[in-house]
């Protein structure tokens, strides 16, 4: 608190970040320990949580004020104008001190408390049990076992206590291998696929240089090959392009020498560095940001940000792993420097592709347990959550989201939850509300004691589930059991629901997954109404066992509903006229919020006499 | 497309016998026999053989002798100047194997080139599927032989892409020809739509759908302030308005006739809109004939007046030229120009450049090339993406028509446009302008209608414009896909405002293939006089009629479709406007899971509309 000046503005202005016309709406600033909010004259408010923001500025000077612009990490940019610099000045300040934050103590999740007990809230932690998870992939097996070998995260401070390796791989081997990986990230199983009897192992590159060589690491490999019955030899891939690879080894790291180890099939895939994709991504902003950019400016800047480059080279190395796994029956060794970035985005999409349950909300949070936070993605590092060094920053997790955002693109129908599920995963690696995406690797969660001071974020998004439901997923069709999306070039896309989350007047102003979603909500209500009225059925009926009163039930059911019927009409067309006011040239009133009116208006619940008409129509059909 | 008509004919017994086909729409879906089951039956070889004498639908006037009358009878008769069609055909038949694509199966058969069609009957031993294709939807061809057989590659204008694999080289190089010959017949009389007569329509039933009396009678309920004048009637003063033009009350059609002189192309300013809220109107016209000289026109200043007095006391006018300033002044040099400020009180010019003509068609090409390339790299389609302009036509398009919506709706203002020749880029504007304004523009029968008056009524010159599409090696003289552009614009609304348009994209891919080329009459010619020149009305079907039979209707209507009486304004940043897979991709990328979704998402509303016992009113009460 002691960095809050100024808690209340008054008169500032926020500009509409597309609008030619520069309009505005005018409000009040108010700034808390934890957000930055704006309420403007139509009481529509703004929260900003300072986690989120990732640069401020103040620009010069003007007429009418002091403008200030905030840009966000969930892509939210928001510029107001304070009528005094002073003001202005103050608040700077204090974003600047409230948005970096030292330790991680000081982060909102060890302060935030949303009314659950202590027991609650460690059920909340529990409800990812990644054993289980290993349990259900069918390990540990004959050949397969759990390595006690980091109990104490002696081997690889990084990696997570309980890892799974290969039955005939022995604790010596193991240790002989770790030192001779990078930050001892050794080759431990990711995922299993019980089909197939094949594996996803991932590691680190091997410290082998020019010439080094490990026998226990050599052993390793073959005892992962050999855990495979069907197919002995396996994929070692590499997924870094072959440049940085060899410039690694010039500082003693580097990549596999297919001659020292026996039945591999070595293989680049070329995904680019964190430093790469961190330009990238900042191109691709500067790009997007701009207001009246013209169509090809727009496709031009796409394209030399090359971030749907980078997108593509992750979904293609997905494939080929996935491909391996189903065609060849291989298991496939990952692996890129360190073993926390590239190879998490491909280990967990490929394990994606393969598997049904991971397209499933639990599933999904299970899939960023096990292969993100588990394995030591760093979280805090990528996403910067303290004040930390800017070159550590890098938007590996965002590319990873957007990958299978392409993939529900491309498969309407695989995946259980909706874009909303991602955007909101998304909006919390960087909220820093809940424990989960804090820290950089397990052993440091441990000491932060977050499963004691703060709460897991699973279980808030299991409570409004309904919400990220897709409505058109079908679990059962055998189609999608396995994924084989197409990687041609017109399939990918710019995600505009990511990157213009917050800027409205770029959306289309009506939902059709809205509609939809209220239609099964419905047919669920009906279903439930048939229900009800079958067992009322029934009691009349052993009350008294002729059937007169049954059909009265009926009629006096129907001669109601057209009334309500028309009444449901209205609703919605009364709905429209209320807009009115509204209505704008480009659509792009900040104030024109249609869309999600009408979003609110679809997601109610329908009175409940209502669906008794259809329930009787179906029945009667 | 399902409703096929089938009909078929023979000379007798065995392999000479020929089956003969008319297929709903361009389209080369299979042909689905419909013959009587006796009569399949009774025929060893899969083939009807019907002897004129003994057919059982023996009467020329029965809908159903299609075939027998369209393209045996009178197929090869007409003549072509002075040609016969059969001269022009040089090959019958021969064996071949159709691809149609990656997905699709090929199809091996007898391969047979007629007057107006291009037949591959399955042998004996196939299934009963018939497959054509329109001669007049071959966009390009392209013929290569090797050993004793041939490959023909036709583009079509739908840009679907076919291979033939020809047995023997002399059937191949004849059979090209025929093609080459038979698609480029220009014509129009002897085209297939004077020979469709398809089962379950009548002729002339649909040409009185959406008359221009029919726009004015919902003016005049509104305003007093317009009237329809017949001065047009026998086409003297504009050869491309129709008869009846709705003008201003205060001018008669003396002063209409020197409007018309004043005007190039005799195009004098005529109400495309009445926008009732408002009480203004869009109008447009075409260039003003002011030349070198600065010529004026006292009766086109006081017809312009008479729309300002018509209108809202004190509403002002702008006048919205699709050229660039620049260019509007060039205009003076060859005659055209634009209206001079000071002769136009009240009347503000603006200039919006729209491409039009040449560069739009090679934007076009350049787009379709594009997509073919199924190869390269993400960065190569990006900046060829970016390099054909397409989408940034249709920004510049959209962005256009709600600016003219925007004066009419929000500054309460007569928005009058115009570029040159006022039969492109103006109809282009003022009908996207309709569609976000006007509610009942957005249903099903009101964008037929709005089509229809401002498209092909208001002299949208559609030979010209369609003759080839993007495939065509052929110099682009008049093609511009303007219409396609239009239509694209119309989806990209739909995509913003997915329960706001009646129609879904069926409709949308629909025109698109019949503008191009078509069996049925309403997109040939380029005007109103030309098509009563050709008697096209009486003697063609209309694509509405075609289209609004119930069960083709059904299937292009919008499911989700709610009456929505608000103006849609569509975002036109180049973040919310996408390449329209659905027409540019359709043949090309394998069928998409995610159109098995949306069929899903039809068949829930389907079920829906079952249970809720009646259809979705269309009509938004206003």
């Amino acid at each position: 608190m002691e960095h809050i000046r100024t808690t209340k503005v008054e008169q500032v202005k926020l500009l509409d970040r597309f609008s030619t016309s520069n309009k505005s709406l005018t409000g009040t600033l108010y700034l808390t320990a934890t957000h930055l909010l704006f309420i403007d004259s139509h009481q529509k408010e703004t929260w900003i949580l300072h986690h989120h923001i990732a640069l401020v500025e103040k620009l010069a000077l003007t007429t009418s004020g002091c403008p200030l612009v905030i840009q966000c990490k969930n892509f939210r940019i928001v510029h107001f104008i304070v009528p005094r610099e002073r003001d202005c000045h103050d608040i700077y300040n204090s974003l600047l001190q409230l948005s970096k934050q030292a330790k991680y103590e000081d982060l909102y999740a060890f302060s935030y408390n949303p009314k659950q007990n202590d027991s609650e809230r460690l059920q909340g932690w529990e409800l990812i049990d990644l054993a289980e998870e290993y349990k259900r992939m069918g390990v540990p097996n004959s050949n397969w076992q759990l390595s006690d070998a980091n109990r104490e995260y002696k081997i690889c401070e990084t990696y997570p206590k309980e890892l799974y390796v290969p039955r005939i791989a022995s604790k010596p081997i193991i240790v002989g291998s770790s030192k001779f990986r990078s930050k001892g990230r050794f080759p431990v199983l990711s995922y299993y696929h019980q089909n197939k009897e094949a594996a996803i192992c991932r590691c680190s590159q091997p410290l082998s240089g020019f010439s080094a060589r490990c026998l226990e690491d050599e052993h390793l490999l073959q005892a992962i090959s050999k855990a495979n019955p069907v197919n002995r030899y396996m994929y070692v891939m590499d997924t870094r392009p072959k440049l940085n690879a060899m410039a690694n080894r010039a500082a003693g790291k580097g990549y596999e020498n297919e001659d020292n180890y026996s039945n591999i099939r070595f293989q680049f895939v070329g995904i680019e560095n964190i430093h790469v994709m961190r330009s990238s991504l900042q191109k691709l902003l500067e790009v997007n940001g701009t207001k009246g950019l013209s169509v090809s400016d727009f496709y031009s800047g796409l394209e030399s940000s090359g971030w749907l480059r980078h997108i593509k080279a992750v979904m293609d190395a997905a494939i080929f792993l996935a491909k391996a796994i189903m065609v060849e029956n291989a298991s496939v060794l990952v692996h890129c420097s360190d073993g926390w970035d590239r190879t998490s985005q491909v280990c967990s999409l490929g394990s994606l592709l393969l598997d049904s349950y991971y397209r499933t909300i639990k599933g999904f949070m299970v899939l960023i347990e096990k292969d993100w936070i588990s394995f030591g993605h760093k979280f805090s590092e990528r996403c910067g959550h303290l004040d930390g060094d800017p070159k550590e920053v890098s938007p590996v997790f965002t590319q990873f989201l957007e990958c299978v955002w392409h993939l529900t693109e491309q498969f309407p129908q695989a995946f259980e939850f909706n874009e909303a599920f991602l955007l909101q995963i998304h909006e919390h690696i960087h909220s820093c509300q809940f424990g989960n995406f804090l820290g950089n690797c397990q052993k440091e969660r441990e000491e932060l004691k977050l499963k004691e001071k703060t709460y897991s974020l699973w279980p808030f998004l299991l409570d409004d589930q309904k919400k990220y439901l897709n409505p058109l997923y079908s679990y059962k069709s055998p189609k999608f059991a396995v994924l084989e999306p197409n990687t041609v070039s017109f399939n990918f896309k710019f995600w505009r629901n990511m990157y213009h989350q917050f800027d409205r007047t770029l959306h289309p102003r009506q939902s059709v997954f809205n509609v939809i979603m209220n239609m099964d909500e419905q047919n669920q209500q009906l279903e439930k109404d048939i229900k009800d009225l079958e067992s009322k059925i029934k009691q009349c009926k052993n009350k008294q066992t002729d059937g007169i009163l049954t059909k009265e039930l009926l009629h006096s059911v129907h001669p109601e509903s057209p009334t309500l019927k028309t009444s449901l009409c209205f609703k919605e067309q009364t709905l429209l006229p209320v807009n009115h006011a509204l209505r704008t040239i480009e659509g792009s009133n900040p104030a024109d919020n249609r869309y999600s009116e009408y979003a609110e208006e679809f997601s109610k619940s329908e009175p409940g006499v209502v669906s008794l008409e259809y329930g009787v129509a179906r029945m009667t059909c | 497309m399902d409703e096929i008509e089938f009909s078929s004919t023979g000379s007798g017994w065995g392999p000479r016998s020929e089956v003969l086909a008319v297929g709903w729409g361009n389209s080369c879906e299979t042909v689905r026999w419909l013959l009587p089951r006796g009569l399949l039956n009774s025929c060893p070889a899969g083939v009807a053989s019907c002897p004129a004498s003994s057919c059982p639908f023996p009467s020329p006037r029965s809908p159903r002798l299609t075939l027998l009358e369209s393209v045996l009878l009178l197929g090869p008769r007409p003549t072509t100047g002075g040609m016969e069609f059969s001269e022009l055909i040089r090959t019958g038949r021969a064996q071949a194997k159709l691809l149609r694509g990656p997905e699709a199966p090929p199809l091996r058969g007898t391969l047979c080139v007629t007057g107006h069609h291009l037949l591959l009957s399955p042998g004996p031993q196939g299934t009963s599927d018939l497959w054509l294709l329109l001669l007049r939807s071959v966009d390009s061809i392209e013929k290569r032989v090797s050993g004793d057989s041939g490959t023909i590659t036709l583009r079509c204008k739908d840009l679907r892409v076919l291979q033939l694999d020809i047995e023997g080289v002399e059937a191949t190089l004849d059979i090209a020809r025929s093609i080459e010959a038979l698609s480029s017949l220009e014509s129009v009389i002897t085209s297939f739509p004077f020979f469709y007569r398809p089962k379950g329509l009548r002729l002339g039933d649909a040409w009185h759908f959406h008359p221009p009396e029919r726009y004015y009678k919902r003016v005049a309920r509104e305003t007093n302030a317009w009237r329809l004048s017949e001065v047009n009637e026998d086409f003297s003063l504009c050869l491309s308005y129709p008869r009846a033009v709705i003008v201003p009350r205060a001018v008669d059609d003396d002063a209409l006739a020197r409007c018309a002189r004043f005007r190039q192309g005799g195009r004098f300013p005529v109400l495309s809109y009445h926008h009732a809220p408002s009480g203004t109107v869009l109008l447009r016209s075409s260039q003003p004939l002011t030349g070198p000289q600065k010529r004026r026109c006292a009766e086109d200043e006081e017809l312009l007046r008479a729309v300002l007095a018509g209108a809202r006391p004190g509403a002002p006018g702008f006048i919205l030229d699709t050229r660039s300033a620049q260019a509007a002044k060039q205009a003076r040099v060859t005659g055209g120009g634009t209206e001079a400020k000071a002769a136009y009180p009240g009347w503000k010019r603006l200039h919006r450049p729209l491409e039009r003509g040449r560069p739009l068609q090679e934007s076009f090409v350049r787009l379709v090339e594009a997509c073919g390339d199924l190869e390269q790299s993400m960065d190569g389609w990006l900046s060829q993406l970016e390099a054909c302009h397409w989408l940034a036509h249709v920004k510049e398009a959209l962005s256009t028509a709600c600016l003219a919506a925007r004066g009419v709706e929000r500054e309460e203002a007569c928005v009058l446009v115009h570029g040159a020749e006022g039969t492109d880029s103006t109809l282009l504007v003022t009908s996207l302008a309709q569609l976000i304004l006007d509610p009942l523009s957005r249903t099903m029968t009101g964008f037929q209608e709005l089509v229809e008056r401002e498209w092909i009524q208001a002299g949208h010159p559609f030979q010209l414009r369609c003759a080839h599409s993007a495939f065509s090696h052929a110099c682009p003289k008049h093609e511009a896909p303007t219409f396609l552009l239009f239509l694209d614009c119309v989806w990209q609304l739909g995509r913003q405002f997915p329960l706001s348009l009646e129609f879904g994209e069926g409709l949308l891919l629909a025109l698109f293939e019949h503008a191009y080329a078509s069996p049925f009459g309403t997109f040939l010619c380029s005007s109103e006089k030309e098509r009563c020149l050709c008697e096209v009305r009486t003697r063609t079907h209309s694509l509405w009629s075609g289209l609004n039979q119930p069960k083709v209707r059904r299937k292009l209507r919008n499911p989700l479709y709610v009456p929505n009486p608000l103006a849609i304004w569509p975002s036109v940043e180049p973040q919310s406007l996408r390449l329209w897979q659905g027409l540019f991709l359709r043949w090309i990328r394998p069928p998409e899971p995610s159109q098995v979704a949306w069929e899903k998402v039809w068949q829930r509303l389907a079920s829906k509309e079952k249970t809720e016992g009646c259809e979705p009113t269309s009509k938004p009460q206003l």
